[in-house]
């Protein structure tokens, strides 16, 4: 049903989140347009992980929230979380470890599509990817970076409408974090996805070319640790 | 709430959950508790009467039974916390505690009657420890003359009763260091200059002592009022209170069961004062040791510590081995005269005479064990996914309750449970056999699974989510999968439950239902030991087998996926 809307990214209005009586966040405005980016920056315990949890709609209940989110114009806070259309990337790669690499990527895939075109889509994947051959192979086997391609892939599969980024180039080491934060935004752009990015990382921050929003009331006069 | 809705009848389940094992117990106190004062409602006009007290208290068998429970009662208790404090503070970190941890949950399958049996044949006067020594001991070739096991202060129950114990505390102590930072509390005094057992008893031990509260307070409770073993391995002229209240029950005279339902009511209220008294004990000694923890004494004593701590481990798994071994023995055993360590001949025939009637008791056994697990699989997975759907952190008083059946006392309950079922309609029927014991196999599979349930990391559910995968696919695609190992775990630790369960299968199958626990206590009682060693082998050995099942599975269901090979 989201197919009829034109694409309008993704917009956050006067969202803020409430643990108890302390507030974590916002009141927070932000509108990202089809494949441009913004970046959410804070140290840690600034809520910007719980404002991702909220998005996705598994935020713990001892939060309080407020404001909208419209993806496509959609208000999506009102859907339950697998029909939000949002892919996610964290820090770990969360690749299931009880499936193979193709059956992680099927994992993602619409329900609709017959066997067969289930596994071409996971064969074209891999291989576009430079992952050529690794349908069966188990997780735990592959290098840090494949696996990092493997999440990422399988998030694209699901055909999501936006992207939402959890320090997910933290773990990788410099190289490595280079080439796989270049690859995600250039699949983003190329599918015209809007991503918003949290990090406290400033090099990851300006990677995204997008606005930057600092979060984090303390961040100008206390020490981060 | 946006975007939590939740099936409504998975909201229902932990309310329904706790009814179904609530209700048998408080119905079964207050079931008890009427005919205690001469009331029986059902049969007849009866009156409020204290009768029954004055019966039970003239007894003459009632002082040398409660001398009996109590020492074995409190002996049992302290020297098996004790062992597995000493066991885990010398061995914490150590290859061989790794190598104890995996021995652990077999350990803890091992039933009652099937260890008390095995245990007898091991210390009594014509058993292997004075055949192995018998130049030394028995010089005249006749077994000597002491009475073990069935000292008349049931410390031989005492010993029987450690070897299951230990096991079950040592299970509690490996939760409970898992709750908080304890390798770093342990690295810190340790570079503070603490020797490795001292810096456990005074860094880990009060923080992990909170954890160990309830399964302390049940380990009491169970040793007061044991019944299987106490028959087995307890005096007899008179027996200790439960076992001798079992008797008064049994008896087909109405006379002597008001007295019994007393008794029943006094044996939960010895277990109440004694886990008030630990309580007491528990303050005094926090206060005591304040100057001692804080006192700077790096560790003369953990040499000691270490020395009683691997002596106790060993010497835990050698009697375990040797009482099950000589269960094995005794079935296949001819003629075996003492004083000889071996059989001198052997025979199948004892598996012969046993297996006229075994296809039938197998069955009951099995079936009630696949049933009552089952169905405590179902209920805790549903409570914990709900607890996970709507973010609720679980109390401490909802522990409690969890544990309940195993603070109360059997046999102050569970007459009154067969009341109730009466007056469903269902008492003596497989369905009440099922039900009581899912009230003591569902509080083990719940308390094995809760905490890795609550461990597995919800951003796999999230990923799902985000995946489009609605909630039953991911859990049922990715949360079921992934606990695969846990989930076996807890129910071969269900089914070893059951299979153990003496004294409920007695009560609510109402005498008509026999199984393995019931066949080995009834026949170790009657002195057979070639037929209690058939029945005690085999429910040693099924439970045994549940557990291989459960490793053996995963291993093999995961054989190309190294995440999920090892550890969980």
């Amino acid at each position: 049903m989201t197919g009829e809307h034109a694409r309008q990214g993704l917009r956050l209005e006067q969202v803020g989140l409430w643990l108890g009586q302390r507030r974590l966040l916002g009141p927070l405005d932000l509108a990202i347009a089809p494949g441009e980016s913004a970046t959410l920056m804070g140290p840690s315990g600034s809520g910007k992980s719980s404002l991702l949890a909220f998005l996705c709609g598994t935020l713990d209940p001892a939060f309080r929230s407020q404001g909208r989110v419209r993806l496509d114009g959609e208000d999506i806070l009102l859907l339950p979380p697998e029909r939000r259309r949002l892919g996610i990337l964290f820090q770990d790669d969360l690749l299931f470890p009880h499936l193979s690499v193709a059956g992680n990527l099927a994992f993602g895939l619409p329900q609709a599509l017959d066997r067969q075109t289930r596994r071409e889509r996971v064969t074209a994947a891999l291989d576009e990817a430079g992952l050529a051959g690794f349908e069966a192979r188990d997780p735990a086997t592959l290098s840090g970076g494949q696996r990092a391609r493997v999440a990422l892939l399988r998030m694209l599969l699901s055909e999501p409408h936006a992207l939402l980024l959890d320090e997910p180039f933290g773990r990788l080491d410099a190289g490595l974090r280079d080439r796989f934060r270049r690859l995600v935004f250039e699949r983003a752009r190329a599918r015209m996805l809007p991503v918003l990015l949290v990090t406290h990382d400033r090099e990851d921050a300006e990677a995204a070319s997008g606005i930057i929003v600092t979060v984090g009331q303390d961040l100008a006069n206390g020490p981060d640790i | 709430m946006r975007g939590l809705r939740a099936g409504g009848w998975l909201r229902l389940l932990p309310g329904l959950t706790l009814a179904l094992f609530l209700l048998p117990v408080l119905a079964g106190l207050a079931g008890t508790l009427l005919p205690a004062f001469g009331i029986l409602p059902g049969s007849g006009p009866t009156a409020f009467s204290l009768e029954p007290w004055t019966v039970l208290l003239s007894a003459p068998e009632l002082p040398g039974a409660l001398l009996a429970s109590l020492v074995s009662g409190f002996v049992a208790t302290l020297l098996s916390f004790g062992t597995a404090v000493a066991i885990a503070a010398a061995l914490h970190g150590t290859r061989f505690h790794a190598w104890l941890t995996r021995l652990l949950s077999p350990l803890l399958a091992l039933p009652h009657a099937a260890i008390a049996i095995g245990f007898a044949f091991l210390i009594a006067p014509s058993g292997w420890l004075i055949r192995a020594a018998s130049p030394l001991l028995a010089p005249s070739g006749q077994p000597p003359d002491f009475a073990a096991p069935g000292d008349k202060l049931g410390l031989a129950l005492a010993f029987g009763l450690v070897l299951k114990e230990t096991p079950f505390l040592l299970l509690a102590i490996l939760s409970g260091l898992g709750q908080f930072p304890a390798d770093k509390a342990l690295v810190s005094a340790r570079m503070l200059g603490y020797r490795p057992a001292t810096a456990w008893l005074k860094v880990v031990l009060p923080q992990l002592y909170p954890q160990l509260r309830l399964p302390v307070y049940a380990v009491l409770a169970f040793s007061l009022s044991v019944v299987d073993m106490g028959l087995i391995l307890g005096p007899s002229a008179p027996p200790a209170l439960a076992p001798l209240l079992l008797t008064w029950f049994n008896d087909a005279s109405l006379a002597s069961l008001f007295p019994a339902a007393a008794g029943a009511v006094l044996q939960a209220l010895l277990a109440a004062a004694a886990i008030l008294l630990w309580r007491a004990a528990e303050i005094s000694v926090a206060r005591l040791s304040r100057s001692w923890l804080a006192g700077g004494g790096r560790g003369g004593g953990g040499v000691a510590v270490k020395i009683i701590g691997f002596g106790a481990a060993y010497s835990l798994l050698l009697v375990a081995v040797f009482a099950v071994a000589g269960l094995g023995l005794w079935s296949f055993a001819w003629r075996w005269p003492f004083p000889m360590v071996l059989p001198e001949s052997w025979t199948l025939g004892n598996w012969a005479a046993a297996s006229l009637g075994l296809g039938g008791i197998l069955e009951t056994s099995l079936l009630l064990g696949l049933a009552s697990t089952s169905i405590a699989l179902v209920l805790s997975l549903g409570c914990l996914e709900n607890e996970r759907r709507h973010g609720l952190h679980p109390t401490a008083r909802i522990l409690w309750l969890i544990y309940l059946p195993l603070l109360v006392p059997q046999i102050s309950f569970l007459f009154g449970t067969a009341a109730l079922d009466a007056w469903l309609g269902i008492d003596g029927t497989l369905l009440a056999l099922i039900w009581s014991h899912l009230l003591f196999v569902l509080p083990y599979v719940f308390l094995m699974l809760a905490d890795p349930y609550r461990g597995l990391d919800e951003r796999y559910a999230r990923t799902g989510f985000c995946l489009g995968a609605g909630r039953a696919r991911v859990f049922f695609r990715l949360t079921l999968p992934l606990l695969l190992r846990p989930i076996l775990a807890a129910a071969a630790v269900g089914l070893s439950v059951s299979l153990s369960l003496y004294l409920p299968t007695l009560f609510a199958g109402a005498g008509r239902f026999e199984t393995l626990a019931t066949e080995a206590v009834a026949l170790a009682t009657g002195g057979d030991r070639r037929l209690a060693g058939v029945f005690g082998f085999l429910q040693a050995a099924l439970p045994l087998a549940g557990f291989g099942f459960a490793l053996l599975l995963p291993a093999v269901v995961y054989r190309h996926r190294r995440w999920l090979k090892v550890g969980g």
